[in-house]
């Protein structure tokens, strides 16, 4: 009689922690859109896009000049002045370039192929290229030196682990690898003190950088509502909710004032 | 026995007997003293530029022995970490010198051992410089680094100080009145002593403030977010406040024991000047200060500000050490029979080898040899 008392007690624990799992995936599931159970890959068939554009409502603040003198060689590799790249804005004067768009929320479980190739951050001409850029988790980035002078690239994370690797040789390259999803993290050049950038890590393929004509397109989005944010090194972040359908395009579109260096959420 | 017998009566008449070497080690005290102030501008000069992870790798430079890095790579800011670091092992290297001159030709024991101490001091210095580099200079570390920069240069001040003239025969320019005398006021010792721990105190809130990047927490100067006292508060606006506050108190204290010693001692030259020099420093001191937050922590004005609080603290360390000069011969007595007893020793039959036994026989008086005044009871 113990016996059985214990059997089935057994078996009552066992379907509870199946019923109930760990907190983790019950609250990953509860935030899963509908119809995208844990595990599942996205359904290309059905899947739509989020595009628009991301502009500045007033007139963009004039970037710091860089003084490259304390450096001959990348004096010589700029022959014209040169300045930040804070504000990056197209041929209109509105549309902004350099902003990091993508999603924030709402993807649940997705699973996703693991990324193919690498991502890449090339020191040239006392810059960095690109400034912005996203990549994934697990991703393998390239740190590149081109140029014929001595760089540090020290990233400064807060969830990742901070590093900070000399490059003194021309050509040289480097590799690190993100283990955590991050917004963002920057790199900065502490040789060069106006050498800086912005990598945004993320566990999905959502996410894309505004070009000089302030645009954006995350493809391949299943159906479901999203929480797309905005990010700008200086105007910080703006978030949009946008409800997707099977196969829909919508557009989310952002305005930064130049005045305003705050975050929304 | 005998070691020690031969080892007292050459040591303690060295200073008599070799004027020019012991100038010799206090003009060596004083340029390693002199290297320390430039060790400590290049220090700031580092941080000023932020340039303090510009070379990734310690002990190394970009993989090259420090020495070996080719100079046509000293370039942007890797000019003031690599130059900091080669200017530190300069430094390091001369108190290893100093240490080991102090070792050998000091007679006093106390200061031998405070030789050594600098050498640990400096060789301290060294190693947290080196985890500032490793651990990507964690504010805690950092602001270490900068106190015992202090601290060690504070040390190297005192050698210097220890070994002149002024310090071990009497006190240069001392009052006609008083020829033989040393300023023995227990007040002003107080003083002049908490002036300079509060001094420190001080440097101390403005490397924290410096190493948390807290510099320009209150933007503006002399008010605070346009009023007397900042209308609101976070941790970096605290500290920024602190040290303004700090200034006025510092100020006031190093006024109160300038005032102490032209009022109380005013013939004492050896405690006017410097309290002269140091009403002219802190004075250069604030407006360096103030010019730091006006000139948006313009790297070497930020940089000078930081060389010359040191200089503040060392000025004011002279004052304090000369106020407890007095307490130094009080343990005279005891020394003087230690030393006789060795003077009784050495007059036996044994003789040092190759020694000169003129040269080693102890005066009657011993104050040399004892760090007191050479010349006092008419020796």
């Amino acid at each position: 009689m113990r016996l059985r008392n214990a059997w089935v007690f057994g078996a009552a624990l066992a379907v509870s922690v199946a019923a109930c799992g760990g907190g983790q995936d019950k609250s990953s599931t509860a935030a899963a859109p509908a119809g995208a159970p844990a595990g599942q890959k996205v359904d290309t068939a059905t899947a739509g896009t989020v595009q628009g554009a991301v502009a500045l409502d007033g007139t963009a603040p004039k970037n710091e000049p860089i003084k490259m003198n304390a450096d001959p060689v990348c004096v010589r590799e700029n022959k014209t002045p040169q300045f930040q790249e804070t504000y990056t804005v197209g041929s209109d004067g509105k549309s902004l370039a350099n902003v990091f768009v993508y999603v924030k929320d709402g993807l649940g479980n997705y699973v996703y192929d693991p990324p193919t190739g690498s991502a890449t951050i090339d020191q040239k001409e006392c810059r960095y290229h690109p400034h912005v850029f996203g990549m994934r988790v697990g991703q393998t980035l390239d740190i590149i030196n081109s140029d014929p002078t001595l760089h540090n690239i020290h990233a400064l994370p807060k969830n990742n682990a901070e590093f900070n690797t000399g490059q003194p040789i021309q050509g040289m390259k480097t590799t690190h690898v993100f283990t955590t999803k991050e917004i963002m993290v920057p790199f900065k050049c502490d040789v060069h003190g106006w050498m800086n950038a912005y990598v945004g890590v993320l566990d999905h393929p959502y996410y894309a950088v505004t070009k000089d004509d302030g645009k954006f397109q995350l493809k391949d989005l299943p159906p479901g509502t999203y929480t797309i944010e905005a990010w700008h090194e200086k105007l910080g972040a703006q978030t949009q909710s946008v409800t997707l359908g099977a196969s829909e395009t919508k557009d989310v579109n952002f305005s930064f004032k130049p005045a305003a260096a705050t975050t929304t959420n | 026995m005998v070691d020690g017998t031969i080892h007292q009566p050459f040591s303690h008449s060295a200073i008599r007997h070799q004027p020019l070497a012991f100038e010799m080690l206090h003009k060596f005290a004083k340029f390693l003293a002199a290297c320390t102030v430039l060790l400590i501008l290049a220090g700031s000069l580092v941080t000023s530029h932020d340039a303090g992870l510009s070379v990734p790798d310690w002990p190394t430079s970009y993989g090259w022995n420090m020495f070996t890095f080719p100079p046509s790579m000293w370039v942007a800011n890797i000019f003031y970490e690599h130059g900091h670091r080669l200017i530190a092992s300069s430094v390091g290297f001369l108190t290893i010198v100093l240490a080991g001159w102090l070792w050998i030709a000091e007679p006093r024991r106390w200061l031998r051992w405070f030789g050594v101490a600098a050498l640990g001091a400096v060789i301290a210095q060294g190693v947290l410089g080196g985890l500032t580099v490793k651990y990507f200079l964690p504010p805690a570390v950092s602001t270490a680094h900068a106190g015992l920069a202090e601290i060690f240069f504070c040390m190297t001040v005192a050698i210097a100080l220890f070994t002149s003239p002024g310090w071990n025969t009497r006190a240069p320019n001392a009052s006609r009145n008083q020829p033989d005398s040393v300023v023995d006021d227990s007040s002003l010792r107080a003083l002049a002593t908490a002036t300079t721990v509060a001094i420190f105190c001080q440097i101390l809130v403005g490397a924290t403030m410096r190493h948390t990047g807290a510099g320009l927490a209150i933007p503006d100067f002399p008010l605070m977010f346009g009023h007397l006292v900042p209308d609101h508060w976070n941790a970096a606006i605290a500290l920024h406040f602190t040290h303004r506050a700090g200034a006025l108190v510092v100020a006031a204290m190093v006024l109160m024991t300038s005032i102490a010693i032209w009022l109380k001692h005013t013939d004492r030259v050896e405690l006017g000047q410097p309290a002269l020099l140091l009403i002219i420093f802190i004075i250069v001191q604030a407006t360096l200060g103030a010019l730091t937050v006006l000139s948006r922590r313009d790297p070497w004005i930020n940089s000078l500000h930081v060389v010359g609080g040191a200089i503040v603290l060392t000025t004011s360390l002279v004052i304090s050490l000369r106020t407890w000069r007095a307490k130094f011969d009080r343990i005279e007595p005891l020394r003087r029979d230690r030393a006789r007893s060795a003077q009784s020793a050495f007059d036996s039959p044994v003789r040092p080898a190759g020694g000169d036994p003129q040269a080693a026989r102890i005066p009657a008086n011993l104050d040399v040899d004892l760090g007191t005044t050479a010349q006092r009871g008419g020796a």
